[in-house]
């Protein structure tokens, strides 16, 4: 039994934990979140610098060869610090989907590119009809000799305005729901038939609607398979849910720490509000669902090594889910514990609150997991 | 015990129904929902009540409010919301008109009534303080007397819609006293006069209606006092009873849950729509139990009030409860937009073009909405309140 990270994961989380503490602000973070393209291309030049867009590559590919660990330990500090940068859409979605699925030929041509911070992308895998649900896909990619013809949009793109490249999950046969007939192409973003819709999300970063009208991509870009594309598509999510969840958890643990501060700042009635032992008690479940979320991220990190375990599988979904309710319960207290100033924009608080709210409805909310997780844990 | 609504009742129904088929609640609407109309379209909206009489259902008749009775006060809200009409600003109506009739003089009745029944002057609220929220009593800001009037200093802080605002009524301090209620007055303030200064606080939310209110030396005239001198603390008490009462919002959960159902009918989730999902069933139906529950729990007070009962501390419950419904249905609203809860909208993508038409209102009722429990004394102090006077703890 062990819980300590090794030497290696230490620097990393120092390193991470010294970047959010010394050279990243709140301030600076504002300011980024305002650039067109919702983020700062100096910061992730910073970030490939110190090495962190190649943590969960394979070293096939010129990777660091992270495992679920190390992603946690870099995700955990980016939450700590609201730390505003596509890592989650470049690295860990589209970069990941590349490095799992991807030819030989694919990977040595792109992965470099997004180690070095040269290749922004996305993955675009929502429909507008599909909520949650990975297989619900109507995007169509018909064969046409050499080609492949898509038409079709996507919705809530994340980076979608700023990726110079998107893998995006179409339909290859089956009906609408159908597990089987996902595939899963690489597209440019200048490709002809190629539009987006851009918008920010309430934390401050964009994503786009993608429309393909006519699109063709050429047979070789397709990735992990014709028709087989889900298995890869649900690989990578559940990667990306494990680190949200570490993000989340950063989130959630500055928020309690924030508002347990203030408590102790804030007079009221002659004291500090913090000596009132209601509130004490609701900082103390603040602190207790962090504890909560925390050992549910090492017990899916635990088991990550074998993904498609009904047993990693349960872990995943009681994460998810947890660190929704938890995420929702936490943020609510600390805007209200802070009375007013936690409504004022000029505060934190609210920002935290609203990364977390939409890290809450990514890759399928609370209660769409509770769902699963009932279908495993009851299943007759 | 009964509930049944008298033939009278029913003719008085038929005849809010008409009214509103009439009045066309939805053009004022539409001002209302875009910052740059909202004051113009509130405002067309009172003088569209006030033409009919009814802009001041609980005012006595004699000040010129409808006086209705308890049943009548709640069919019409039941109708308002029907009809989705838009709510008046609490802040003449609700709250300084009332004092001003209960406490004020017949000169102040005579120049202050009229502007707020016609909704031509705009009111606002400057209790809070920097230093003084949820102790209410500990405020700084202080009135001087020099000669017929005060000198004002100070800031208040969080008044909302002050940037609209004619008229503040305040609590000052008259006189420094070792129990800090005792030397608290009611003034009633011009907004033009020299020395005041508004500056906007943004909000999470993004919509502009919060303010500091800064004081320089701000001359008011004795005569613009409410009572007597250091009494404004019993009558800002007698006040906040209404408030509190008005902040549950019974009716309006009503129909926003209702507009909760529409959605859910239209969101799809693995080929149906989310109305037949169990989880979204099991949270929608708890709302609504304890909605249905606190629809009678203001009908009771209501009753209590129409004998002449104030609301005491049962505005503490309706408080709590109204509110805490209040956030359960925007955060199921949120939930139900998933994603597309996230997105914000705006002149760049609108609503049309994200292709999702309720996710942008559903985060923005969440937004403001996590601001309910706390406005009009949080509800911890209003927990405090009801352990005390009811619990005697
Ligand atoms: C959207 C909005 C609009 C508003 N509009 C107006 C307006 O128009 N005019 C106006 O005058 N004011 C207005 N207010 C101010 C509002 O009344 C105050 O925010 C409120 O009274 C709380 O005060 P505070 O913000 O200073 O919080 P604090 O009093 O500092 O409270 C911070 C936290 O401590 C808790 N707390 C404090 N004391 C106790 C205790 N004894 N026991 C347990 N918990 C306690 C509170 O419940 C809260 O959670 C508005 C506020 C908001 C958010």
């Amino acid at each position: 039994m062990n819980f300590s990270l090794t030497e290696e994961q230490q620097m990393l989380q120092d390193s991470a934990s010294r970047f959010v503490g010394q050279d990243y602000s709140f301030e600076r973070r504002q300011k980024d979140v305002n650039l067109s393209q919702g983020f700062d291309p100096g910061l992730w030049r910073q970030m490939a610098d110190l090495g962190w867009l190649a943590v969960p590559f394979s070293e096939a590919n010129g990777g660091f060869g992270g495992d679920a660990t190390d992603l946690m330990v870099l995700m955990e500090q980016f939450g700590k610090g609201l730390v505003a940068s596509p890592y989650l859409p470049t690295i860990l979605l589209f970069g990941r989907t590349l490095d799992l699925g991807a030819s030989g030929a694919l990977c040595q041509d792109l992965v470099p590119r997004l180690i070095d911070g040269q290749l922004q992308g996305s993955l675009a895998f929502m429909e507008r009809q599909a909520r949650y649900q990975l297989s619900d896909a109507r995007t169509s990619a018909v064969r046409e000799g050499e080609y492949f013809l898509i038409n079709g949009e996507k919705t809530l793109v994340l980076n979608g305005s700023a990726a110079d490249k998107l893998i995006v999950s179409t339909r290859t046969s089956g009906n609408q729901l159908d597990e089987n007939g996902i595939s899963l192409f690489l597209v440019d973003a200048d490709a002809p038939g190629v539009s987006r819709t851009d918008y920010r999300l309430m934390d401050g970063q964009r994503a786009a609607n993608l429309h393909l009208r006519q699109v063709r991509v050429k047979a070789d870009q397709l990735i992990g398979g014709e028709d087989k594309g889900l298995a890869l598509l649900q690989q990578v999510i559940d990667q990306a849910t494990s680190g949200i969840c570490a993000e989340a958890l950063g989130l959630m643990s500055q928020l309690t720490n924030t508002t347990i501060e203030y408590s102790k700042a804030r007079k009221q009635f002659g004291v500090a509000i913090g000596s009132f032992q209601v509130l004490q008690h609701r900082m103390v479940d603040m602190f207790t669902a962090c504890e909560q979320t925390r050992s549910l991220l090492y017990r899916a990190t635990c088991s990550a090594d074998k993904p498609d375990s009904p047993e990693h599988r349960k872990n995943l979904h009681a994460l998810k889910m947890l660190t929704g309710r938890k995420g929702k319960a936490v943020g609510n207290e600390a805007i209200q514990l802070h009375g007013g100033m936690g409504i004022t924009d000029e505060l934190d608080v609210g920002h935290y609150v609203k990364r977390l709210m939409v890290l809450n409805s990514l890759f399928g909310d609370a209660d769409y997991h509770q769902q699963h997780l009932a279908a495993l844990s009851l299943a007759a | 015990m009964d509930t049944t609504l008298s033939t009278d009742d029913l003719k008085f129904q038929d005849e809010v129904r008409t009214f509103f088929a009439k009045a066309a609640p939805e053009k004022a609407r539409q001002l209302i929902s875009h910052p740059e109309t909202y004051k113009q379209g509130i405002v067309q909206w009172q003088k569209q009540l006030y033409d009919q009489g009814w802009v001041a259902p609980f005012w006595p008749k004699e000040h010129g409010g409808a006086g209705w009775n308890v049943t009548q006060s709640y069919i019409y809200e039941c109708e308002r919301v029907q009809a989705n009409a838009p709510d008046v600003v609490p802040f003449g109506l609700k709250m300084v008109g009332p004092v001003i009739y209960t406490y004020g003089n017949d000169e102040q009745k005579r120049h202050f009534l009229p502007g707020i029944l016609s909704g031509d002057d705009w009111w606002c609220q400057g209790y809070s303080e920097p230093g003084a929220g949820s102790d209410l009593a500990s405020l700084k800001t202080r009135a001087d007397r020099d000669g017929d009037d005060y000198i004002v200093n100070g800031s208040k802080i969080w008044t909302t819609y002050a940037q609209y605002a004619d008229w503040i009524f305040c609590l000052v301090r008259t006189e420094q006293s070792t129990k800090p209620q005792n030397g608290i007055s009611f003034l009633l303030i011009d907004m033009q006069t020299p020395g005041i200064t508004v500056s906007p606080i943004p909000s999470i939310n993004g919509v502009y209606s919060l303010n500091e209110v800064h004081f320089d030396n701000v001359r008011v005239p004795q005569a613009n006092r409410i009572g007597e001198e250091g009494q404004g603390w019993t009558y800002a008490k007698s006040l906040l009873a209404h408030e509190r009462t008005a902040i549950a919002r019974v009716a309006d959960s009503k129909s926003r849950l209702e507009t909760l159902r529409q959605w859910a009918a239209r969101e799809r989730q693995g080929g149906r729509t989310m109305i037949s999902d169990p989880m979204f069933q099991a949270r929608f139906t708890e709302i609504e139990a304890e909605l249905m529950a606190l629809e009678y729990t203001e009908l009771r007070v209501l009753a209590a009030m129409a004998n002449n009962q104030s609301p005491g501390a049962e505005s503490s419950l309706m408080k709590i409860k109204g509110t805490e419904i209040q956030q359960a249905i925007h955060e199921l609203g949120m939930e139900l937009a998933g994603v597309y809860g996230g997105i914000v909208a705006d002149e760049e993508a609108t609503v049309t073009d994200i292709g999702h038409d309720f996710g942008d209102q559903a985060r923005k009722d969440f937004m403001y909405g996590r601001a309910a429990t706390i406005y009009g004394g949080s509800n911890e102090i209003q927990k405090n309140i009801i352990a005390k006077r009811v619990l005697g703890l």
